[in-house]
């Protein structure tokens, strides 16, 4: 379903993605780690389409089409979510509203009629249901004065109602606490499906005991230095991101 | 950052959609002003002597004033002698039926989405339609009746209810009150009179379509509505204009009188012609509106969505004679291209116990200046008097302006005042997170921008409320790319 190949990016004048090859196909959980500034976050806002990265060597293809030619909207009507590690506050708009025009937006893009009133009235409450939230929050404004917590399962309550292809989870385990977590990841897992490819984008193993992934990948100063199953997420948690510095390819955290 | 710069920069452009020009044939008299066009207007209308002394007596005040110059708004001298006073599409004098109104007058109305047939009206709204200086037609008026609310063209009230227009014309906005006010005094045309009898809820929302037509001449219309105790009604008010290079003049005056529990609820969407995007062209509206709530526990609103003109100028006041009584004013301004807007409110308190509430939000894009004025007054005697205050500002790129100008005055310890303001910026990261959800930077910017005004929306009636998202969308359009 995604296909990177040699992607490198920069922000300014830092490179920042340094040459990443990446393979991940539907149905597949791919969990990408690595220490604070290796280029994680970027990647995810490099796949989402974010203005501010400039591409300068490489390509990534997405259900056979050329991802980094197509508008930040067009990814996201064509199946690619971004969950992100800091939602945005949108004052004024109830979240109920937000949510059914993204719906819109995106039905429309793909010649669909507009959602019916009642079929997104018990989409949302069981998706509501599915990650505890109260019904109440639907009518509070998009994430203000949302809690920390709040705020990453109003990202997965609408993973949930987009039904992405791709659904790239940015940090979504920082700031929650354990039962939180839990919450969210049941939310996640319950999004596995045989057609969608999910990439969890984290800092610490933790998430993944409740997310388990089919593959783990290490990302150190903007490419990927070591891929593998959960067992090296383990293997992380035991040694630290430190272990990198001693192989034999000396990898400069940027 | 560049990206976002052109993002922003195409903020400019936008289609103002109103800009047709009826092609009728109009009584007009020749430009220029002196005491001869102020009897000659006074004449046309067969208007009693007082009404003419009354005129006269506001123009020869209006001669020893200069133009204001506190305001924020930048503009070349207006020449007073090149305006035509007064421009009215020929018809019969009389009309019985809507049948006898000139179908290209109902063409212009419905092609604006006012249908006057009052068969195709939207339910519950009667109108009363301005046509540059007259009144074309005044729907419902026979159901109003019943209920012996009148609602008709100003012209019409002085000669059928004269005791009543006598009592309370310049009651509220005397004819020597500021420099376009007194310049409305003597040279007003027409307008729209409104009188709610003792206890009367108005079965249906009033309101006025006004349109300017004629090129070269000024809009000076006055509407008078009166409250009786106990009474309720809601009123609104439309205007839009064709698109033309020179600037055109439009200086109104509304007076609301509100007696004891009564009620006045007074909605404006202001869609007059804007000028292009260079700045060429479009209505200088420099409009007084008061209302004086002079009973105990009156209560007066004004809801304003201004988002035409070239300039606006105007301060929809509330004064606060009657014990408990409320007044409110929620404003949305937009300024886009060139457009300059220099806007608030007064309150002023004088009965005890009275409250006031004023909720402004400014928008401002393309060189867009949008300056938010408000006094606030709390008089000897208004014991335990309150005002809350909150303006916010919302830049759309950086080449645009919003500034707040408050005013507090203060004489009795009791009172309080509160005052809250915040300016914002329409942020790249919130338009990236909702084009990441799929929708387009259009739909984004609209969404935020609409959220912004959301606490004015809500006070609007429903139709109002539509009509004013669709409005304030188009204002936008192209603003961002």
């Amino acid at each position: 379903m995604l296909e990177i190949k040699n992607l490198h990016a920069r922000s300014e004048d830092t490179e920042i993605l340094k040459g990443i090859n990446l393979s991940v196909a539907a149905g597949e959980v791919h969990a990408i780690m690595g220490p604070n500034g290796s280029g994680k976050s970027t990647l995810a806002h490099v796949l989402a389409g974010r203005e501010d990265y400039e591409i300068t060597e490489g390509e990534v293809t997405y259900d056979g089409k050329d991802l980094l030619d197509m508008e930040i909207e067009e990814r996201a009507a064509e199946g690619v979510f971004l969950a992100y590690q800091y939602p945005v506050e949108i004052s004024g708009v109830s979240n109920k509203y937000f949510l059914k025009a993204a719906i819109n937006s995106i039905r429309k893009h793909n010649d669909q009629p507009v959602i019916s009133r009642s079929d997104f009235v018990s989409m949302l409450k069981e998706k509501l249901a599915l990650l505890g939230m109260d019904k109440s929050m639907m009518d509070r404004s998009v994430n203000e004065g949302f809690s920390g917590g709040e705020k990453k399962r109003n990202e997965i309550l609408q993973m949930a109602m987009l039904e992405p292809k791709l659904a790239v989870l940015d940090e979504t385990d920082s700031g929650l606490d354990i039962d939180a977590l839990k919450i969210v990841s049941e939310g996640v897992n319950a999004l596995r499906s045989p057609e969608r490819a999910i990439i969890v984008v984290t800092h610490y193993q933790r998430l993944l005991d409740y997310i388990v992934p089919d593959k783990v990948h290490v990302l150190a100063g903007g490419k990927i230095v070591r891929s593998g199953d959960k067992s090296l997420a383990l293997e992380l948690e035991d040694k630290g991101y430190s272990f990198l510095n001693e192989g034999s390819e000396a990898v400069a955290a940027s | 950052m560049s990206s976002e710069n052109a993002l922003l920069e195409e903020y400019a452009q936008r289609e103002y959609e109103h800009g047709f020009v009826t092609d009728i044939e109009a009584d007009s008299i020749p430009a220029g002003l002196n005491e001869d066009v102020v009897r000659l207007i006074s004449e046309k209308k067969n208007e009693p002597e007082w009404l003419l002394e009354w005129r006269l007596k506001a123009y020869r005040h209006w001669l020893t004033l200069e133009e204001p110059n506190w305001h924020n708004v930048k503009f070349p001298p207006i020449d007073y002698q090149a305006s035509v006073y007064y421009s009215a599409p020929k018809q019969k004098p009389k009309l019985n039926s809507l049948d006898e109104v000139d179908p290209k007058l109902l063409e212009t109305y419905e092609k604006l989405g006012i249908p006057l047939e009052e068969q195709k009206v939207l339910a519950n709204v009667a109108v009363d339609a301005v046509f540059d200086s007259v009144s074309i037609v005044t729907t419902f008026r026979e159901t109003l009746e019943k209920h012996g609310v009148i609602f008709c063209p100003f012209s019409e009230a002085v000669h059928e209810h004269p005791e009543l227009v006598k009592k309370y014309l310049g009651s509220v906005v005397p004819h020597s009150d500021n420099f376009y006010a007194s310049l409305n005094s003597a040279v007003f045309s027409d307008g729209s009179f409104c009188y709610i009898p003792k206890g009367v809820r108005c079965p249906m929302e009033l309101s006025t379509y006004f349109r300017i037509n004629a090129q070269n001449t000024g809009q000076f219309e006055r509407t008078l509505i009166v409250a009786e105790e106990g009474s309720y009604v809601s009123y609104l008010e439309g205007c839009t204009a064709p698109k033309r290079d020179e600037n055109q003049l439009h200086a109104a005056v509304v007076e609301l009188v509100a007696m004891d529990d009564a009620q006045i609820k007074y909605s404006t969407v202001q869609n007059w012609y804007p000028g292009d995007s260079e700045g060429k062209g479009g209505i200088y509206n420099f409009v007084t509106k008061r209302g004086a709530c002079r009973g105990a526990n009156s209560k007066i609103s004004w809801t304003q969505v201004e988002t035409g003109s070239a300039i606006t100028w105007k301060y929809p006041s509330v004064i606060l004679q009657g014990d408990n009584s409320v007044g409110e004013f929620y404003s949305v301004a937009v300024t886009a291209n060139h457009q300059q807007a220099d806007t608030g409110t007064k309150m002023i308190h004088i009965g005890e116990n009275t409250k006031s509430t004023i909720i402004s939000k400014g928008i401002s894009a393309g060189v867009g200046q949008n300056s938010y004025r408000g006094e606030v007054k709390i008089m000897k005697n208004a014991t335990n008097a309150r005002n809350f205050s909150q303006c916010d500002s919302l830049l759309i790129g950086d080449r645009c302006g919003a500034h707040t100008f408050p005013y507090i005055e203060v004489r009795n310890t009791t009172g309080k005042v509160e005052h809250e303001a915040s300016t914002s910026k329409v942020g790249e990261d919130q338009i990236y997170y909702l084009r990441q959800r799929g929708l387009s930077t259009e739909d984004a910017v609209n969404m935020i921008v609409n959220g912004f005004c959301k606490e004015v929306y809500d006070v609007l009636p429903m139709e109002f409320a539509v009509e004013a998202r669709k409005l304030l969308n188009v204002s936008l359009e192209g603003s961002v790319g």
